[in-house]
């Protein structure tokens, strides 16, 4: 059944490719010049691994220097840098790129459409990202400027003014910091608009909403949402530049602006975006873990109408990072219930897909492995969130190690664990090779030991009352053993990541072929050659139901049949 | 199996999606309103908050001239658009360019406001928070304003060499979305900058 | 029902018990060297403290029954080797299955949001009492100002630095101390996790919290909103005394500075080279407030905001330059003779 070809009737160009070889200007020119949404999903994928190698280097260090006690492995100066940039790069550089990389790659296959809506803005939006990340690490040799004073952003990826103005800020650091995210916001402006033209201009025939798998209905959201999310950030920076450069007072305490409304503004892009970067997670999992479970996904209109309610709610949650600055008992009080609201959206997805493998026949290949850890973490992660959105606790975990451990149990135990599934699922559709079974489970397995050792332990040390951001601790706090296995964990994460990227690399050029279709899947993307050709389909695919494959191999009973 | 195609029921059924240009632009101004709430809400809650004159009583006026002409520019290209849908090139044109020149006697009585501020009364942007939150908030329509302009002249220019033509309708609509968009962008500011504000 | 519900519950206590045993320590009254959330000794922790085992209990419940319930997923639904080709049947959906899982956790979400409303009003609304201290805690990078008010019994208002006093309070007679939290530059937070949850020192956004500790002695803590280079090394050190200790110390905080003529040089030295353009010392003409009072330095037992402590080795080594101590603090190395040094050093000690 795997490696049988089964093309949509007609839909492959069978002509063999011309046989020329390219030479390797030539290559590049191609991918540097191309408008297609393959490479270009290919493109900002290889920059979030890129940036993804970067901000776990400095992860690495920030792990070194907390291992013991009073370490002087860097300077207190080196380490804010390093965390600013970690998490910058974590967010902007690997999370916002990751969404376009699926969006593009996989959206247009999916809906049987032969590029997306505008293929020039997609270029476009991809280089301005790019570029905006060199520029932020640009900031290492341009931060000092002509005051001698900082390079790279120390101000923490909150930035919170007035921490941030030219008063406690000399230096080019901040500007670097506010001016490639502003630049890497519009091309990200750039790659949502494109992705809900793309969704409803471009479906192919018979494709209504209510027939897209889930995977672009998650998209399509997305796409929508980061329109109202990444704006507010922009807006914001926008006033810190002209706070920093033309002497306005937007965020000047001294001049009676205010240091709360940069948080607000802050925390109104800051927690969507969380939604923003997890989205793609909840994608891939209703794919994986219908095919690997060998079963259609329970409740699609319930999880379409979740990933909506998702949306909805989360923008009117952000306070709750702000519960320790003083706000109304009243205040506090309604954004403890918006924030539990967001668990009842969320209980739906993970019983859904919980209900979705009741029943089927598990199949434990890599995507699904790293998809049933994503589910348990994702489970912890929301009982962690639950904790942390009841206001009076959360006045003692607030800016601890167990909102660190929160957040990192849902961007590397949900985000990052499904972005391996996903790599692992489409890597033989992208390369027409399948990744080694082998080295991905050491990679699944060693990933997932250290990821516990380090983000479970880490919650309890916030218990015991060490904040976040701190270079060093003393001795006698008692939280050394526990820093000890954080950081061990964080090495073996590392060497887990090397396995990955060795198995990347060794699999692109020597693994087995994989045929068009290697998982025996459902959605259109499996319909065309591995990789797919330059325009996807040789003609325009026609379906009714959301999983046309199955309907294809499944005569007897389609999906439409219950439609 | 591979003989079996995807189309069971006729192939030749309706199947009609929006125009992806349209839906760009609607995308773009989600965005772009998103932009200007935060300014708006900034310049609200910064209302009364400087420590140090001059206050907008004291110096604003309120632009009826140029509200005036914006407003009324969303007729004229609300006009041109109709004239392009009946094919009538000529009549597109003049309200075409009606627009551009409304749209400029906007922004120089923008400009004329901004010299009397600064020079006369002298407001700039690190005067007060009044002077940082209004340049901010009025300066980024304005910003808007000219990138308009820019792209309708560009278009008026195309027009004067005979290259619009009727099959261009839905594109220059779309343009024109985002021309509407920036008239009601301007009846928000109208309203927080010198009204409620003042 | 009910028997298994309270196996469950008592199970998840059970394992949070052990992992905090694990973790290092065990639950002990009074202050400890590790400032654990779950060793309270004052009333707004301990609210917390019993809010987050009710939110525990709860959480815990649905952990177990959802990673329960993936679980046995897993291993029931495995494919299994020898299983034939077809597929299994295919379920899209169930709307009464779907409602249970909306209406439960609306529910659950109700109590959560019914116990949490009523602690944040406790804690935060509750009225001042007549007898309650009243001191304003100014965060400045990367130390701390408390300012205490003219006391009854003690002539005058005065400032003490990075180590706060506070009376014992009992809960028959209940001395809390209400602290109003200002910041000269940044933002920080003052967050002492035995005696209550942190809140944020903001600038032009004053904050207050309250305490009112049941165990005399020294509480830790720490800032806890990123405030530059050496947040880090903003430590919190609360030392909670007994009514016949806190008169004591207040009666010496609040007199002026020594003046023993045997130090003049030092203190010459420290009059004429802008050391007082920083600091103070009452009863001098140094009247600096950008930089820490130094009027009563040797009552207290730490430099540099609880970093070292104070001794004269460390003294004389931080005035001969700060930031071999603590790199990007604010003050400057002043580039003293050795002479000067020590004749500085021999004028801050009398300052008792």
């Amino acid at each position: 059944m795997a490696d049988q070809t089964l093309p949509i009737h007609g839909a492959l160009d069978l002509t063999p490719p011309r046989e020329r070889e390219h030479t390797l200007l030539e290559t590049l020119h191609s991918w540097v010049t191309t408008v297609d949404h393959k490479k270009l999903g290919l493109m900002y994928m290889m920059m979030s691994i890129f940036f993804l190698l970067v901000g776990g280097a400095e992860a690495i260090f920030i792990r070194i220097q907390l291992a013991v006690p009073n370490n002087h492995f860097v300077s207190p100066q080196t380490f804010n840098r390093l965390f600013t940039m970690h998490g910058t790069t974590m967010v902007f550089l690997v999370g916002m790129p990751l969404v376009f990389a699926w969006a593009n790659y996989i959206v247009p296959l999916q809906i049987g459409a032969r590029d997306m809506a505008f293929p020039r803005l997609n270029a476009f939006s991809f280089w301005l990202t790019l570029f905006g990340g060199l520029f932020l690490y640009y900031s290492f040799i341009g931060g000092p400027g002509l005051y001698g004073t900082g390079s790279a952003p120390d101000v923490t990826w909150w930035a919170y003014a007035p921490l941030t103005l030219k008063a406690f800020s000399p230096g080019h650091a901040t500007d670097y910091w506010a001016l490639a995210l502003i630049v890497t916001g519009f091309g990200t402006i750039g790659g949502g608009i494109n992705i809900i033209a793309t969704v409803i201009s471009m479906r192919c025939k018979g494709m209504t909403l209510m027939r897209m798998p889930l995977f672009s209905w998650v998209m399509f959201v997305d796409g929508a949402f980061v329109l109202i999310v990444i704006t507010p950030l922009t807006a914001s920076q926008v006033m810190l530049l002209i706070d920093r450069y033309l002497g306005g007072h937007f965020f000047d305490t001294q001049a009676g602006g205010s240091a709360t409304v940069w948080m607000h503004f802050f925390w109104i892009f800051g927690h969507p975006e969380v939604y923003v970067l997890v989205f793609p997670a909840f994608a891939i999992a209703s794919e994986v873990i219908q095919v690997f479970s060998r079963k259609a996904l329970f409740g699609y209109p319930a999880m379409v109408a979740a990933i909506i309610g998702i949306a909805f709610v989360s923008v009117s949650v952000w306070a709750h990072h702000m519960f320790t600055i003083g706000m109304t008992s009243a205040g506090n009080a309604f954004f403890v219930l918006s924030t539990e609201l967001v668990g009842i959206p969320t209980g739906i997805k993970i019983f859904n897909w919980l209900a979705t493998m009741w029943g089927g026949k598990i199949r434990f290949a890599t995507p699904m492995l790293f998809a049933i850890a994503f589910l348990f973490q994702f489970l912890c992660a929301g009982l962690t969130g639950i904790m942390l959105s009841i206001a009076p606790w959360n006045w003692q975990l607030h800016g601890s190690y167990f909102v660190i451990a929160h957040f990192h149990y849902i961007l590397v135990g949900a985000i990052v664990f499904m972005v391996f599934s996903g790599i692992y699922y489409w890597f033989p559709k992208a390369t027409g090779r399948m990744m080694s079974e082998t080295l991905g489970k050491w990679h699944f397995w060693l990933f997932f030991i250290g990821f516990h050792l380090t983000f479970d332990t880490m919650h309890f040390v916030g218990f015991e009352g060490m904040p976040r951001w701190i270079y060093t601790y003393p001795a006698d706090r008692g939280w050394q053993n526990i820093n000890l296995v954080v950081s061990i964990g964080g090495l073996i994460q590392g060497i887990a990541v090397l396995i990955f990227a060795y198995n990347l690399i060794s699999s692109l050029f020597k693994g087995k072929i994989a045929g068009n279709d290697p998982w025996d899947a459902w959605t259109l993307e499996w319909a065309t050659t591995s990789p797919p050709p330059v325009y996807n389909f040789a003609t325009d695919p026609v379906v009714r139901s959301w999983r046309p494959l199955w309907d294809l191999k499944h005569p007897e009973n389609p999906d439409w049949k219950y439609d | 199996m591979n003989a079996i195609p995807l189309v069971a029921t006729s192939p030749e059924q309706e199947w009609h999606l929006p125009y992806k240009g349209r839906i760009g632009m609607y995308g773009l101004i989600i965005a772009e309103s998103a932009i200007f709430t935060i300014f708006v809400i900034a310049y609200i809650y910064y209302i009364g908050k400087s420590l140090y004159g001059p206050t907008p009583q004291q110096v604003l006026d309120v632009p009826i001239v140029n509200t005036i002409c914006l407003l009324s520019s969303s007729i004229t290209i609300f006009l041109s658009e109709r004239a392009i849908e009946r094919n009538n090139l000529k009549t597109f044109g003049l309200w075409w360019a009606a627009t551009i020149a409304l749209g400029a006697i906007f922004l120089i009585g923008t400009g004329i406001e901004w010299h009397k501020l600064i020079y006369h009364d002298g407001l700039t942007i690190s005067t007060n928070l009044f002077g940082t939150t209004f340049y901010s908030l009025v300066g980024l329509h304005a910003t808007h304003v000219v990138v308009g302009l820019i792209m309708l002249t560009i278009v008026l220019l195309f027009t004067l060499t005979g290259h619009v033509k009727h099959e261009h309708s839905e594109r220059v609509q779309v343009l024109a979305l985002y021309w509407h968009f920036v008239d009601a962008v301007w009846v928000v500011v109208f309203t927080v900058v010198y009204i409620v504000g003042r | 029902m009910l028997p298994k519900w309270l196996r469950v519950e008592r199970i998840a206590r059970l394992a949070v018990f052990s992992a905090l045993a694990l973790s290092g320590h065990a639950m002990a009254e009074g202050p400890q060297a590790t400032p654990s959330i779950f060793a309270p000794a004052s009333t707004p922790a301990t609210q917390i403290y019993h809010l987050s085992f009710f939110i525990l209990e709860i959480t815990a419940a649905i952990f177990v029954a959802v990673a329960g319930l993936l679980t046995y997923v897993i291993i029931r639904y495995r494919a299994r080797t020898g299983d034939d080709e077809s597929e299994p049947a295919q379920v899209y959906g169930s709307n009464q299955v779907e409602l249970a899982w909306t209406v439960i956790p609306i529910l659950i979400v109700v109590v959560l949001f019914l116990t949490t409303a009523r602690v944040i009003f406790a804690i935060q609304d509750a009225p001042m009492p007549t007898a309650a201290l009243e001191v304003t805690a100014v965060g400045h990078q990367f130390w701390w100002e408390y300012r205490y008010p003219k006391q009854g019994l003690v002539g005058q208002d005065f400032v003490a630095v990075n180590e706060l006093h506070v009376p014992l309070s009992s809960t028959d007679h209940p001395t809390p101390t209400y602290i109003k939290l200002l910041s000269a530059d940044v933002d920080h937070s003052f967050w002492v996790p035995q005696l209550a949850g942190k809140t944020d020192l903001i600038p032009n956004h004053p904050n207050d919290t309250w305490i009112d500790p049941l165990q005399s002695g020294l509480y830790v803590g720490q800032c806890a909103q990123f405030c530059g280079v050496q947040h880090a090394n903003m430590l919190l050190r609360v030392y909670v005394d007994t009514p016949e200790q806190f008169a004591a110390w207040l009666a010496n905080q609040a007199k002026p500075g020594i003046q023993d003529p045997s130090v003049v040089a030092g203190r010459h030295v420290f009059e004429t080279q802008a050391c007082m353009n920083c600091h103070a010392v009452q009863g001098t003409a140094a009247t600096g407030r950008f930089g820490p009072d130094l009027t009563h330095l040797m009552s207290r037992d730490t430099l540099a905001s609880g970093m070292i402590p104070n001794t004269r080795d460390n003294l004389r080594q931080w005035i001969k330059d700060p930031n071999t101590i603590k790199p990007g603090c604010l003050m400057p190395a002043m580039q003293l003779s050795e002479d000067q040094l020590d004749q500085v050093t021999n004028y801050l000690e009398t300052l008792k």
